[in-house]
């Protein structure tokens, strides 16, 4: 087996269940993003870009989208002769086995899997997160730092900063503290639950967390700060950059309408930085006499007769006669009727609104949302979905 | 489900009058449909129909077809021992190059002979842009017990580009074929997709080339009418023809009625093509778009109206696109007009740059020009 100097271990069984209906059947990694992508494309683009070749993808949520989605890995570039990317849902051993416990214990149980590569460096990272990252960059610091773990951190705005793991960091970029999700955060650096990490050090600490019985076995709650209080070299990485956690519909909302958005620094079109994704193999998409679109993303397939307006439609996506559709996001084969109205929604996978029917206020501080394949038909069906 | 059938997209001497669209590249590559090369929807419809073995016979300026086919991958037609066999001219001396297809043929009979378990072959060629399902074809070929079928269509308009006209009778079998510029009268033209056993195919090379015959249809075919069972078989569905500028504009813009766009793209299946990863398509405010059909990774902030752009396209504040095919990575500049014209690729239309084609005759800017 070639010897790999850094393999990536990437987390992909977040349930996501803050997304309601968008995760009934699928895990949060493989939720729609952008137009055309999936969240987990984000990532496994930027270990292709960044020079990683070997993916460990850990499953164990509703994985079957996900699981035809990955394939051999084709659409990034990982069906490799050596390396590529593998899936690795939890699995049975001669003496039992058990779900992954937690993200450290998800590692664990792929230490053999880890090992077959003999890499020096582990990256750790999620596939829940939407940016473009290089981390080649970071796995440069922490080798000039010889640290045994690098954490890259963001700078959130401080009334956020009890949502995330908060770090303390000094001159030297040395992590003097760590707090999971603070009450009174003591500063705004983030971890953006990417890690890299020696892989000797990590393997030790794989195996004394699996040994304590107290343990949650997690990144954030339980290695991390044992090895702070062990003094191990922990160093942060400052990502600067966009970033960000569509944990909840109103985030995963704000984040599509982020690419509408030439200040949000997302920046999808850029030929050195593609973002790979599944094709689905549709045609250019076609706007009507009478359509009218803009300030929208728009992907191949759709069939827009109506008006479009602050939207992002992905594939195959059809709007009716005298639709209006506006701030919303609109799923793979969505059908949006004639003369209806969709404002400030999320419509989920082949879901149907009805002519005439119509989804979602300017007003309302809520995004409505309408699940994949569902059918859309009156207003009472709006207060359902409103609620979830 | 596979059909006990090879494809072979023959490209030796195919008709082509495109000017400067095939200054680069052969026919087959063509760009057409907003994301697509001409040969796409040959090798998309024997890959829809269940062909599980497909071979292209280059012959000039094939840089283009190795680049865009690669492995097959994106048609699924990289497999164990089937797939997809780009076959180049295989020649002692270059007066070879000026033979007819059948010496080719003779030349890649291993291709032929190596398939066992393949029992018919379909022949197509690159410019007839349809969607075609050939196992209807093999059924229609075996019900009638037919030696060759022939895939017509009835065009009682005349067409844009060049082909050549049958005579059908009632039987539907084919009595008379002649050349494009021929003055048979018939409401029928011939699709050039032909289906036959593999074994008359050889024999029907074999023979050729022995009598100093070297054409499949002037010659092979041509010549058993009389002899040999030549059926018409009739396709329903769209079909456009594209080896000129006039076809490659007409057929183009046919896409913009939404009837064909779904009949060509979504009946019998999808038309595969090279994967390029552009992201969608961003309409910024201001734009402006109607009657169009819009590929991914542009970016509109102009006016396009009854209109085709490629991947890529990007088209500045204030400009107007009218009746226009933009081909991949085209630029129209700010305050520019285009009516009625072709851009290849990588074409730049400065800002405030009006041109204007004839409705008949489009303007036609060849690859990476700037204007």
């Amino acid at each position: 087996m070639r010897r790999n100097e850094c393999i990536a271990m990437l987390l992909a069984g977040g349930e996501g269940r803050r997304l309601g209906v968008l995760t009934k059947d699928l895990a949060k990694p493989a939720v729609h993003f952008g137009g055309k992508y999936r969240i987990i494309d984000f990532t496994l683009s930027n270990c292709v870009h960044s020079g990683i070749d070997t993916v460990g993808v850990l499953t164990q949520y509703q994985p079957l989208v996900l699981n035809r989605y990955l394939g051999i890995g084709s659409p990034w570039g990982l069906d490799r002769k050596e390396g590529g990317m593998h899936v690795l849902p939890p699995y049975v051993r001669s003496k039992g086995g058990t779900w992954y416990k937690g993200t450290a214990n998800a590692i664990y149980q792929n230490i053999g899997f880890i090992e077959r590569y003999e890499p020096e460096f582990v990256l750790v990272i999620s596939g829940d997160h939407i940016y473009k990252m290089d981390y080649g960059l970071m796995l440069e610091a922490h080798k000039r730092n010889r640290a045994d773990a690098t954490i890259a951190v963001i700078t959130v705005p401080w009334r956020d900063a009890s949502r995330f793991g908060i770090l303390t960091a000094d001159e030297s970029g040395r992590v003097v503290e760590f707090a999971e999700k603070p009450k009174k955060p003591a500063s705004n650096l983030a971890s953006m639950g990417v890690y890299v990490f020696s892989w000797p050090a990590l393997r030790e600490e794989l195996i004394r967390d699996e040994a304590d019985k107290s343990s949650s076995n997690d990144f954030g709650k339980d290695i991390i700060p044992r090895m702070l209080r062990d003094g191990a070299r922990l160093y942060s990485y400052r990502f600067e950059g966009y970033w960000k956690d569509v944990g909840t519909i109103e985030s995963l909302w704000q984040a599509n309408m982020d690419l509408l958005d030439d200040r949000a620094d997302l920046r999808l079109n850029d030929p050195a930085w593609r973002i790979f994704s599944v094709n689905p193999n549709q045609p250019a998409h076609y706007a009507a006499a009478g359509a009218h679109v803009t300030g929208s993303l728009v992907n191949e397939g759709c069939l827009i007769r109506g008006t479009v307006n602050r939207s992002v439609l992905f594939h195959g996506v059809t709007v009716g006669e005298g639709s209006f559709v506006e701030d919303s996001v609109l799923m793979p084969g969505a059908v949006v009727g004639a003369g209806a109205r969709v404002v400030r929604a999320i419509i989920g996978e082949e879901a149907v609104i009805e002519d005439g029917c119509r989804v979602g206020s300017a007003d309302s501080d809520e995004i409505a949302v309408v699940g994949s394949g569902e059918t859309y038909r009156d207003e009472n069906r709006l207060k359902e979905a409103k609620t979830v | 489900m596979n059909l006990p059938m090879l494809g072979v997209i023959n490209l030796i001497h195919e008709t082509d009058e495109m000017g400067g669209l095939t200054a680069g590249r052969c026919l087959a590559t063509v760009p057409f449909g907003g994301r697509y090369r001409l040969i796409d929807f040959a090798l998309s419809s024997m890959v829809n129909s269940g062909i599980p073995k497909a071979a292209i016979f280059a012959h000039t300026k094939f840089r283009s077809l190795m680049d865009h086919v690669g492995s097959g991958k994106s048609w699924d037609l990289h497999r164990k021992g089937r797939g997809l066999f780009v076959l180049p001219p295989s020649m002692e001396d270059q007066t070879d190059f000026g033979k007819g297809d059948l010496y080719h043929f003779y030349r890649h009979r291993d291709y032929f002979t190596r398939s066992e378990p393949f029992e018919y072959v379909a022949i197509t060629r690159s410019h007839m842009v349809c969607n075609v399902d050939f196992a209807r074809v093999l059924e229609d070929h075996r019900q009638r017990g037919a030696d060759i079928t022939v895939v017509c269509k009835r065009s009682p308009e005349p067409v844009a580009g060049l082909a050549r006209r049958v005579k059908v009778n009632e039987a539907g079998r084919i009595t008379e074929m002649q050349e494009h510029y021929g003055r048979l009268s018939s409401d029928v033209i011939s699709m050039e997709m032909y289906v036959l056993s593999k074994e008359l195919l050889l024999d029907l090379v074999e023979s050729s080339l022995a009598k100093g015959q070297d054409h499949l249809v002037r010659h092979a075919v041509l010549s058993s009418l009389g002899t040999l069972k030549v059926n018409a078989y009739l396709h329903e569905g769209w079909l456009g023809i594209v080896n000129n500028v006039a076809g490659y504009y007409r057929h183009n813009m046919e896409l913009l009625q939404p009837e064909v766009w779904q009949e060509l793209f979504f009946r019998n299946g999808p038309i595969f093509t090279k994967v390029k990863d552009e992201p969608p398509t961003r309409y910024r405010p201001g734009a402006d778009v109607s009657d169009s059909l819009v590929a991914n990774g542009c970016d509109i902030e102009g006016t396009v109206r009854n209109s085709i752009l490629f991947r890529g396209v990007k088209v500045r504040k204030g400009a107007v696109v009218e009746n226009c095919i933009v081909m991949q990575n085209g630029v129209v500049g700010e305050n520019g007009s285009l009516t009625n014209c072709i851009l290849d690729k990588e074409v730049e239309i400065r800002p405030m740059q009006h041109l204007r084609g004839a409705e008949e005759m489009p303007f036609l800017a060849v690859k990476r020009k700037v204007i």
